[in-house]
């Protein structure tokens, strides 16, 4: 087990070094740079004041010494100076962070707190009127697009409620932030609650079709303890993974939900820093998110050895 | 017509609002409006955009401004700001302000004459070293402005090398707000400091702009919001929702579109919504370097397929105004008559006669329906922009030229079009201050870097510094027009159509004046006021 561990930390110390390279260089490769949008945003183009700016930004500097002074900050906590705002990237990445992390995590909540125990009861109830409504609901989850839902989750909120949840930075406590996010979480979460009902489902159906099950059945367990005990666990392993893999992903999600509802989180953020092409912005955001991807990745395989006593890693 | 209608329901309000003795001004409250977008930065020197403007000059105090009563923008209605007079020189070539006295800026340093020295140095390129602008667009307004000297702490005197009326106009604008010498181009950028009725107390990108009322501001008892909070909302139908939720007390300044404006009223119905010209226009940028558009003929039957009636029935319910560069009378102080203008190329009244006449030069040169022209029509990736190219593409059909659609991102445009890598491009245009030698020096005048197309014509170089020096208006407004009759005709940079949309506000939100000839000049906020 030490010694896989060791393994697979190394792997993804490597695969972090391979991420910054290639978002260093793609970054590079894409047309234009910060000083073409600063000076298009003005309406002009001056190669004077254009060569000043890419100066100031050291631009203009090689490759290598740009992307080694990028790593040796990152090595000392300084995420550099974002282009477009002029202040230090860990103060503009920094504050966004717990504001996606929440939306997330409260999406996340959601999609396991409606996906499972309703893929569960349309699995047990296979066929029924409740099966086919669910699976109409699960359906539309992973057909509706997130902009629509949130458009839609909107004029609704202005009709029955004459107010939009707009976002306030000033709202503070448990309660005040989850009825300020409860609406953009379950937008998103609708897609990955989906997800996760259907693979629930067919996990569930495939495992109580085992033989196992139906000797517990034979044994007089009751359903309760079939359906919980003996089927649900070892149905979970591929819903473990699918839940690992959507909340590593959400980002996607989280980019189109944070621009209806006007959320200041980091997905929005690392769009717009695209399009400024801001540098220092979009390489510490995909770095991280690439962490995100590849500890989620850690996470679930370590979480298949607790939910499968016959998986081992040596 | 339909927009006559509002603006003098407007008029008729605000006449109503000023004679009512109920409508006493309220102190305190926070104004909540929507933004559309992230501003570049919070410098508006450095950026030519309504999104910093429309915030940021809340925050500054220009020498002289617009009157922000009034709802046309002129050189008679400029009145003082920083400066308590000013006066020119027997030449008109030296123009002196005597300052006000007193003013403080936002950190507490005295506002000097200095200040308008050094702000105006950098501005129009005269001192090459200064640190506060990184960026300067408008240089080429100041290229007449030979120096600016002080006399003492309170008089400053700008030295032009000819006369110049414009001159005063371009100091009105909410383009020219006067910085200070003592902070840094990044503090400029980022959290500014000026002497105006509002301090940037926050500008953070993706969330808002938070400004406050200025205890110290030198105008006494002014402003009356004790706060203004800009939200960052990109998403449109979010900020309409947000707007007629009452989250916001205003939307952004000409954000409601026609077939928007219906929703709006319809969900809040006590709106106060105005239509008004923007001073913005759609227009053609032709490469008229490299083939097919270095042929002049081919940029006549270019012109002959356009339809302007028909662009503005589509883009705005035929709301937009048909006009040459300069924005069309009433609204507009210097567009030329309307039977003048039918005259011209692209703005003929008999469409089908003049598709017919572009037909004919197209067939002249071997073009027919079933061999076409293929062209590409490059434009912005940006929806106000799209929509006109791809009518521009379908009327061009009526003159055998096929063209097809190239979005091009934003931040390589400019570096396209300086490079001549197109055919023809759809582009928008923003005046700001309605003079002639803002619209023509910036973007017909040979030296300009905002002259896209470069458009290069002596003669018309010629009549532009020549109107500029005309003192009396009469004989300047021909000069005008003589030189929109010579655009034209070069097929320099063809306007589609001057855009026409809506702002609305809450009716809490009192002391609102829309000007209907610019965008860019009514934003100080120091006459506003809630009645909450």
């Amino acid at each position: 087990m030490g010694a896989y561990l060791v393994r697979r930390l190394s792997l993804m110390a490597v695969t972090l070094i391979g991420m910054s390279i290639l978002i260093f260089v793609l970054l590079r490769l894409v047309p234009g740079n910060v000083a073409d949008i600063l000076l298009d945003a003005s309406g002009n183009d001056d190669p004077k004041e254009k060569a000043r700016i890419v100066h100031d930004l050291g631009l203009d500097r090689p490759i290598a010494e740009q992307y080694w002074q990028w790593i040796d900050g990152l090595a000392h906590g300084d995420l550099g100076y974002a282009y477009v705002s002029e202040r230090p990237a860990i103060e503009e990445i920094g504050p966004r962070i717990p504001i996606s992390a929440k939306l997330a995590g409260l999406a996340i909540f959601f999609a396991i707190l409606f996906g499972v125990p309703l893929g569960v009861v349309s699995a047990v109830r296979q066929n029924t009127k409740l099966d086919y409504l669910l699976r109409i609901v699960s359906l539309s989850g992973l057909s509706f697009p997130s902009f629509w839902l949130g458009l839609l989750v909107l004029m609704a909120a202005v009709q029955w409620f004459g107010k939009i949840p707009i976002y306030d930075s000033d709202a503070h406590g448990f309660v005040a932030q989850v009825k300020m996010l409860i609406l953009p979480a379950i937008t998103v979460g609708f897609r990955s609650s989906a997800l996760i009902m259907r693979l629930t489902r067919s996990s569930m159906l495939e495992v109580l079709r085992q033989d196992y099950v139906r000797t517990a059945r034979s044994k007089g367990a009751s359903n309760t303890s079939v359906n919980y005990d003996h089927a649900l666990r070892n149905a979970l392993l591929p819903v473990v993974t699918v839940i690992g893999i959507e909340a590593a992903f959400l980002v996607g999600g989280l980019i189109v939900t944070e621009t209806v509802f006007n959320i200041p989180g980091v997905a929005r953020f690392l769009v717009e820093a695209i399009r400024w092409r801001d540098y220092p912005i979009v390489q510490n955001l995909t770095m991280l998110i690439a962490f995100i991807v590849v500890t989620m990745n850690f996470l679930v395989d370590m979480a298949y050895m607790a939910l499968d006593p016959r998986i081992k890693y040596s | 017509m339909r927009l006559r209608m509002v603006l003098l329901a407007a008029g008729v309000a605000g006449l109503v609002a000023a004679a009512s003795p109920s409508f006493a001004q309220k102190q305190g409250g926070t104004l909540r409006i929507s933004h559309r977008e992230n501003p570049p930065s919070a410098s508006i020197h450095e950026e030519s955009t309504i999104s910093v403007v429309q915030p940021f000059m809340a925050v500054f105090n220009n020498l002289v401004v617009f009157d922000p009563k009034e709802k046309v923008n002129s050189p008679d209605h400029i009145v003082p700001d920083l400066a308590e007079s000013w006066s020119w020189s027997d030449d008109k070539t030296k123009l002196t302000f005597k300052l006000h006295q007193g003013v403080k800026w936002h950190d507490g340093k005295p506002f000097t004459a200095k200040d308008v020295k050094c702000t105006f140095d950098a501005v129009a390129g005269l001192d090459e070293k200064s640190e506060i602008l990184r960026k300067s667009p408008r240089k080429i307004w100041y290229q007449n402005l030979k120096e600016v000297t002080t006399n003492g702490d309170n008089e400053v005197t700008f030295v032009l090398g000819r006369p110049q009326s414009s001159f005063l106009s371009m100091l009105a604008s909410g383009y020219a707000p006067i910085y200070s010498c003592h902070v840094s181009g990044r503090e400029m950028r980022t959290k500014p400091i000026g002497t105006g009725p509002f301090k940037v107390v926050d500008f953070r990108r993706n969330e808002g702009i938070k400004l406050v009322r200025n205890p110290d501001y030198w105008k006494k008892g002014l402003p009356y919001l004790d706060a203004i909070e800009w939200k960052i909302v990109p998403n449109r139908a979010t900020r309409m929702l947000g707007f007629q939720s009452g989250d916001f007390d205003m939307t952004f300044d000409s954000d409601v579109t026609f077939p928007l404006l219906k929703d709006v009223m319809a969900q809040r119905k006590d709106a106060v919504c105005e239509a008004r010209p923007t001073n913005v226009n759609s227009n053609i940028l032709v490469n008229r370097d490299s083939p097919p558009f270095n042929n002049p003929e081919v940029r006549h039957a270019l012109v002959d397929a356009i339809d302007n009636h028909a662009f503005a029935e589509i883009l705005s319910q035929g709301h937009d105004l048909d006009g040459a560069a300069m924005l069309p009378p009433p609204y507009g102080k210097w567009g030329m008559p309307k039977e003048m203008l039918a005259s011209l190329p692209g703005h003929a009244t008999d469409i089908e006669k003049s598709r017919a006449e572009g037909r004919k030069i197209m067939e002249k040169l071997g073009y027919t329906a079933d061999k076409p022209l293929k062209i590409k029509v490059a434009t912005r990736n940006i929806e106000i922009y799209r929509d006109p190219a791809v009518i521009l593409i379908d009327q061009l059909k009526k003159v055998h030229i096929e063209a097809e659609l190239e979005p091009i991102d934003s931040s390589v445009w400019y570096n396209k079009i300086a490079k001549k890598d197109y055919q023809i491009g759809m582009n928008l245009t923003g005046v700001s201050v309605d003079d002639p030698d803002v619209n023509f020096y910036e973007n017909f005048y040979s030296k300009s870097e905002r002259n896209y197309t470069g458009y290069n014509n002596p003669e018309v170089d010629k009549l532009i510094d020549q109107q500029s020096a005309e003192t009396d208006l009469e004989k300047r407004k021909k000069l005008v027009w003589e030189i929109e009759k010579k655009l034209a005709e070069d097929v320099a940079r063809p306007v589609i159509g001057h855009n026409v949309a809506n702002t609305c506000w809450s009716p809490k939100l009192k002391g609102v004046n829309l000007q209907v000839n610019s965008i860019y000049n009514g934003w100080r906020f120091e006459d506003y006021w809630l009645d909450k």
